[in-house]
C-alpha cells in the first residue's frame, strides 16, 4: 500500500477543506460571533498544522497507484474530511457533543441533511453556512475538486481513475474528454453555473442573499439541510418550485449536460436513464397527487406540494414543505420506495440509482429467460451498448452489500426502542443520503432521539451511501491492511 | 500545443505508444476490440477509451474525430488499419493519419499506397527492424546503433567486458589509452542511466553510448581488442516477416544466408521468394537441427522466431557454440532490464523502432518550428538523442560550450555545420542552421533545443 501517496493527498484535500471555511469565518467575524470565530480558528490552526505536517512527511512519495489505493484514499479522506469538518460545531460549543457534531457533518458531506438540531435557527449564520457548503462540497466530490485544481499536471498517470470511480457514484464511471484534469473541470464548471442559475431564480423570488445562497448549496448537493426550523415550507410557492425544478435538474446525470453543451441533443433524450428518471418522477407525481389531493385545499396546490416532495426525495435531497408522515400509507410507500432508487447515476444524489436499477432488471430479465432456455446467449444493453458482465456483476455485488448493510444497521439502530417505521425509514433515509424519514424521523422531525450506538452506526451508512459502499468497506477489510 | 491524438488498436505497440505520448502530454484516446486491454489502460495512464471496431464510423465518431488532429492506426491487422484511416480522413479533411502496414506484399506499393489513401506516415516494424539487423551484422561489435544527420553521427552501445581495458577507467583518460578520439555520451549502469563527466569511471558490466566518426569509432572497437570480421554466412532462425526483409536485403550485398522455419508452406513461400537463399525446413529451437546445419560455421545468427523466450534459448546455445555475432529478436518491451543480463547479443526490438518513428512525427507536426528531427530512446528508453535544427529562435548560438548553463543530465554531442561535423568540446559552438544533436536523460522532456538551456 502506497501510504505517502495516500497521506499527500489527504493533506491536500483539507487543506483545500481549509480554505472552504474562511467564507464561513469572515461571516462569523462580521456577526461578530467570537464564539463560532473560535471554533473555526482553531480548526483552521488544527489543520494547518496536520496538513503540513502529513504533507512533509509525504511529500516524496513514491508512484504505485492501484485500484486498491484509489478505494482506500477515497474512504480514509472521506473520515478525515468529515472529522476536520466537525470541529468548528465542537470547537465553538454550538454542538456540545462530538458524536452530534460528527452526525451533522457527515449528513453534510455526505448530502444528506439529517440533522440533530431541534432548533437550526439557533445556530450561528457562519455554522450554517459552513453546513450548507459542506452539501456542496460533497455532492460533486472532494477528491474531484482536488483533481480539478491540482496545479501540477501529473502527466500521463492513470492512477487518478481510481479516485474518480472511488468517489463518482454510479456503476459504470468514465471520462468525459480525454484528460482527468480537463473532466473534473468540465464536472465542477457545470456543477458551478447550475449553482449560480439556482441562486439567481432563488434571488429573483425575494429570498434574502443569505438564505438563497444556503438553499442553493443545499438543492445542488442534493443535500437538504435548510436554514429554518420548517425547512423551506415558510418560503413563497415561487420559491418552492425553483427548489423542486433545481432539484431535478441537480438528479441529472452532469454528462447529459455534457452533451447537451455538445449539442447531441439526440443522444439526451435517448438516454434510457434519463427517461426512466423522468417517468418516474412524472408517475409518482401523478399517482400520489390522485391520492392525496384531498388533504390539500386545491388541486393545484396538492400538485405543487407533491411535486417538490417527490423531487425532493428522488434526488435525495430531503427539503420539506409539507408533513409527508401524515399521507397515507399508499402514498408513504411510493415515497419509500423513490427513497430506496434515488436520482441518475452521475449526478449529486444518493440512492441505488435509476441506472443501475436499470442493469438489475435488465440482467434478472435476462437470466430468468436463461432460466427457461438454458443454451440461449443473451447481452444486456444499455442506450444500445453492451453491458460488460464485469459490470453487471459488480451491480449486483453491490445490491447484495446494500441489502446486507442496510438489514444489519437495522438490527443495531433498532436496540433504541423506537417504533419499527421510523428505524427502517430512519437506516434507508441516512444510507441513501435522504435525510428525513417516517414516524419520529418525519420530515418535521429530527434525529436527535436516537442514542450514540445508533447515530455512529448511521453515520457509517451515510459515508457507506454517498461512496458507494465499497471504498468504506475495504477499510474494514483484513486483506486491505496486509503488506503485499 | 497539445494535440488530440486517437490511437487504433492497444495491442504493444498501442501501448507503448500511449506511455509515450501520454508523457507528452498529448489528449489521446484509444480504441480497441478488446475491453479488458483498454480497461487495464485506463488504469494506467490519463487517457480515453472507446470500445469498438476502429474501422467503424461510429465508433470513430464517439471517440471525436471531428476534433482529433491525428490518428494512429496500430492493429494487428493491416486492412484494418488502411480502413481506419480513409474512414477518418472521409470524417475529417485536415487529420494526419498513420497506419502500420507490415504485409511484406504491400511493401512494394506502400509510397503508391500513402497517396492514395492521403495516409501522412507509414510504419513497417519489421522492416525497419531489418534494416537495423542489417546495420548491425555489418558493424559487428556494437549491441546497437542510432544514426543522426544523415548517417554522419552516430551512437552506438557498448558492455564494458571484465577483461576490457576500459573496465575502472576514467573518462578523461580513454582516448588517450585506446587511441581513439570519442566522446561517451551516456553510461547505463544497474538500470539507472548517467550523463558522465570526464571523471567519471567506468566498470565492469556498465553498458556505454559511444559518439565520434566512423573511423574513431572503428579505432575504439580495434582497442578494446574486438576483431572485426567481414560477415560472410548468417543464419536467420524463424521465417517470418522481419526474416524475409533481412533475407532479401542481405542478399542483395552479397551475404549467405539461410532460413531455418518449421512450418513447411512457410519455407515455400520464402523459397519463392527468396531463390538465392537457402531455406531450410525445421525447428530451430531443437539443438540437433542447428548442429546439423553445422552452427558453428556460421559468422552471425539473427533468432526472429515468434517467440520471445525461443529467441533467447538459442541465442544462448549459438553464444555459447561461439557463434561471433548474435543478435536476439524480441517482441515485448517490459522485460528489458531481464534481456540485459543475459548473453544473448545484441537484441532488436521492432516495435520500438516503429514507436519512435511515431512519436517522432507526432513531435515534428506538434511544432513544426524547432522541433526534433529524429529522436531514438537509448539505454531501454531511459535516455534519448535527439537531433535539432538551430534556427533564429535558439538562444546561445555563437557561444562557447563550456559558458553555457545547461540542465543536469543534458550533453550536446556533435554539431554538423553544412558536410562537416563536429564531436562537441567546452569550445565547440553552434550557428543558425547547424544541426545539433542532444542526449539527455529519461527525466527531462525536451521538445526544442532551448529546453535543454537552464
Amino acid at each position: 500500500m502506497n501510504y505517502k501517496m495516500i497521506g499527500k493527498i489527504i493533506s491536500q484535500i483539507i487543506f483545500i477543506e481549509a480554505l472552504f471555511m474562511i467564507p464561513a469565518l469572515l461571516i462569523c467575524i462580521v456577526d461578530r460571533d467570537w464564539y463560532a470565530v473560535k471554533g473555526f480558528v482553531v480548526t483552521l490552526g488544527i489543520i494547518a498544522l496536520v496538513s503540513m505536517l502529513m504533507y512533509s512527511i509525504c511529500r516524496h512519495a513514491e508512484r504505485g497507484f492501484y485500484a486498491k489505493e484509489g478505494l482506500v484514499c477515497v474512504g480514509v479522506s472521506w473520515c478525515v474530511l468529515s472529522l476536520m469538518g466537525c470541529l468548528p460545531f465542537f470547537l465553538s460549543g454550538e454542538i456540545p457533543n462530538f458524536v452530534d457534531a460528527l452526525f451533522e457533518t457527515v449528513s453534510g458531506f455526505t448530502t444528506t441533511g439529517a440533522s440533530i438540531l431541534n432548533d437550526v435557527e439557533a445556530m450561528s449564520r457562519g455554522m450554517l453556512y459552513w453546513r450548507s457548503f459542506s452539501h456542496w462540497i460533497g455532492g460533486m466530490g472532494v477528491l474531484v475538486l482536488l483533481l480539478a485544481v491540482s496545479l501540477k499536471d501529473d502527466k500521463g498517470n492513470g492512477f487518478t481513475m481510481h479516485l474518480l470511480r472511488a468517489e463518482s457514484p454510479g456503476p459504470n464511471v468514465g471520462k468525459l474528454v480525454p484528460k482527468m484534469k480537463r473532466t473534473a473541470v468540465i464536472l465542477y464548471l457545470l456543477y458551478f453555473a447550475l449553482t449560480i442559475a439556482d441562486f439567481i431564480f432563488l434571488l429573483i423570488g425575494r429570498m434574502p442573499i443569505f438564505d438563497a445562497v444556503c438553499t442553493a448549496f443545499g438543492t445542488a448537493g442534493t443535500g437538504g439541510f435548510g436554514i429554518k426550523n420548517d425547512s423551506i415550507a415558510s418560503y413563497s410557492p415561487y420559491i418552492q418550485n425553483v427548489c423542486t425544478v433545481f432539484m431535478l435538474l441537480f438528479g441529472v446525470n452532469f454528462s447529459c449536460y455534457y452533451l447537451l453543451l455538445l449539442g447531441r441533443i439526440k443522444a439526451v433524450f435517448k438516454d434510457e436513464e434519463l427517461r426512466l428518471y423522468v417517468a418516474i418522477v412524472l408517475g409518482s407525481i401523478a399517482l400520489i397527487t390522485f391520492n392525496v389531493w384531498k388533504m390539500f385545499g386545491s388541486f393545484q396546490e396538492a400538485l405543487q406540494q407533491v411535486a417538490f416532495q417527490v423531487a425532493s426525495i428522488v434526488t435525495t435531497t430531503g427539503f420539506a414543505t409539507t408533513d409527508f408522515d401524515q399521507w397515507p400509507s399508499f402514498s408513504k410507500t411510493i415515497i419509500l420506495m423513490l427513497m430506496i432508487l434515488g436520482a441518475c447515476a452521475g449526478s449529486t444524489g444518493g440512492g441505488l440509482k435509476c441506472g443501475r436499477a436499470l442493469l438489475i432488471v435488465k440482467n434478472l430479465r435476462r437470466n430468468l429467460r436463461k432460466l427457461l432456455n438454458p443454451n440461449r446467449i443473451e447481452v444486456v444493453r444499455n442506450n444500445g451498448q453492451k453491458i460488460d458482465e464485469t459490470v453487471l456483476n459488480n451491480t449486483n455485488t453491490y445490491l447484495a452489500a446494500y441489502a446486507i448493510i442496510i438489514l444489519l444497521s437495522l438490527l443495531i439502530v433498532s436496540l433504541d426502542g423506537l417504533s419499527m417505521e421510523s428505524n427502517i425509514s430512519a437506516v434507508i433515509s441516512c444510507f441513501n443520503n435522504i435525510g428525513p424519514g417516517f414516524d419520529t424521523v418525519g420530515p418535521t422531525c429530527n434525529f436527535a432521539v436516537y442514542g450514540i450506538p445508533s447515530k455512529i452506526i448511521l453515520i457509517l451508512d451515510m459515508l457507506s451511501g454517498r461512496l458507494e459502499i465499497f471504498p468504506m468497506l475495504v477499510l474494514f477489510s483484513k486483506t486491505t491492511w496486509k503488506h503485499r | 500545443m497539445n494535440m488530440k491524438i486517437i490511437i487504433a488498436g492497444d495491442g504493444k505497440v498501442g501501448n507503448t505508444l500511449t506511455r509515450k505520448l501520454s508523457i507528452e502530454g498529448h489528449d489521446l484516446t484509444l480504441i480497441d476490440v478488446k475491453s479488458d486491454v483498454i480497461e487495464r489502460s485506463v488504469e494506467q495512464y490519463d487517457v480515453m477509451a472507446i470500445h469498438g471496431n476502429c474501422a467503424s464510423m461510429h465508433v470513430l465518431m464517439e471517440a471525436g474525430i471531428k476534433n482529433a488532429d491525428m490518428l494512429i492506426a496500430v492493429t494487428g491487422a493491416d486492412e484494418i488499419n488502411l480502413l481506419c484511416c480513409l474512414t477518418a480522413h472521409n470524417l475529417n479533411r485536415d487529420i494526419h493519419t498513420i497506419a502500420r502496414i507490415r504485409n511484406p506484399e504491400y511493401a512494394d506499393q506502400i509510397y503508391k499506397m500513402r497517396d492514395a489513401f492521403g495516409l501522412s506516415l507509414t510504419v513497417n516494424p519489421e522492416k525497419m527492424a531489418a534494416v537495423e539487423v542489417e546495420r548491425v551484422v555489418k558493424y559487428p561489435g556494437f549491441l546497437k546503433r542510432d544514426s543522426f544527420v544523415k548517417g554522419r553521427v552516430q551512437i552506438v552501445e557498448l558492455r564494458v567486458d571484465g577483461d576490457s581495458p576500459l573496465d575502472k577507467l576514467r573518462l578523461y583518460e580513454l582516448n588517450n589509452v585506446l587511441h581513439c578520439n570519442v566522446l561517451v555520451c551516456a553510461v547505463q549502469r544497474n538500470g539507472t542511466v548517467e550523463i558522465p563527466d570526464g571523471n567519471f569511471v567506468l566498470y565492469e558490466g556498465d553498458r556505454i553510448f559511444v559518439t565520434g566518426p566512423t573511423n574513431e569509432l572503428a579505432a575504439l572497437l580495434k582497442g578494446m581488442g574486438i576483431i572485426t570480421n567481414k560477415v560472410r554466412r548468417v543464419m536467420i532462425c524463424g521465417g517470418g516477416k522481419m526474416s524475409f526483409y533481412l533475407a532479401q536485403q542481405l542478399q542483395r550485398t552479397g551475404i549467405d544466408v539461410e532460413v531455418i522455419e518449421q512450418d513447411k508452406e512457410r519455407c515455400v513461400e520464402l523459397a519463392t521468394a527468396l531463390p538465392n537463399a537457402t531455406i531450410v525446413n525445421g525447428d530451430a529451437t531443437s539443438s540437433d537441427v542447428l548442429d546439423s546445419e553445422g552452427i558453428d560455421d556460421y559468422d552471425a545468427i539473427v533468432t526472429a522466431t515468434g517467440l520471445d523466450e525461443m529467441n533467447i534459448i538459442i541465442s544462448l546455445y549459438a553464444k555459447k557454440h561461439g557463434v561471433p555475432q548474435v543478435i536476439t529478436k524480441v517482441g515485448h518491451m517490459e522485460n528489458a532490464h531481464i534481456e540485459e543480463s543475459l548473453p544473448i547479443g545484441s537484441v532488436i526490438r521492432p516495435k520500438e523502432f516503429c514507436c519512435n518513428h511515431i512519436v517522432q512525427y507526432v513531435r515534428a507536426v506538434q511544432n513544426k518550428v524547432g522541433a526534433a528531427l529524429a529522436i531514438h530512446s537509448i539505454a531501454d528508453g531511459q535516455a534519448e538523442a535527439m537531433e535539432f535544427v538551430v534556427d533564429t529562435t535558439t538562444k546561445n548560438t555563437g557561444v562557447q560550450l563550456k559558458d553555457i548553463k545547461m540542465k543536469k543530465q543534458v550533453l550536446v554531442v556533435s554539431i554538423s555545420h553544412g558536410n562537416i561535423t563536429e564531436f562537441s568540446s567546452g569550445s565547440s559552438c553552434f550557428h543558425v542552421g547547424d544541426k545539433v544533436v542532444v542526449v539527455a536523460s529519461g527525466g527531462h522532456v525536451i521538445q526544442q533545443l532551448n529546453d535543454i538551456f537552464e
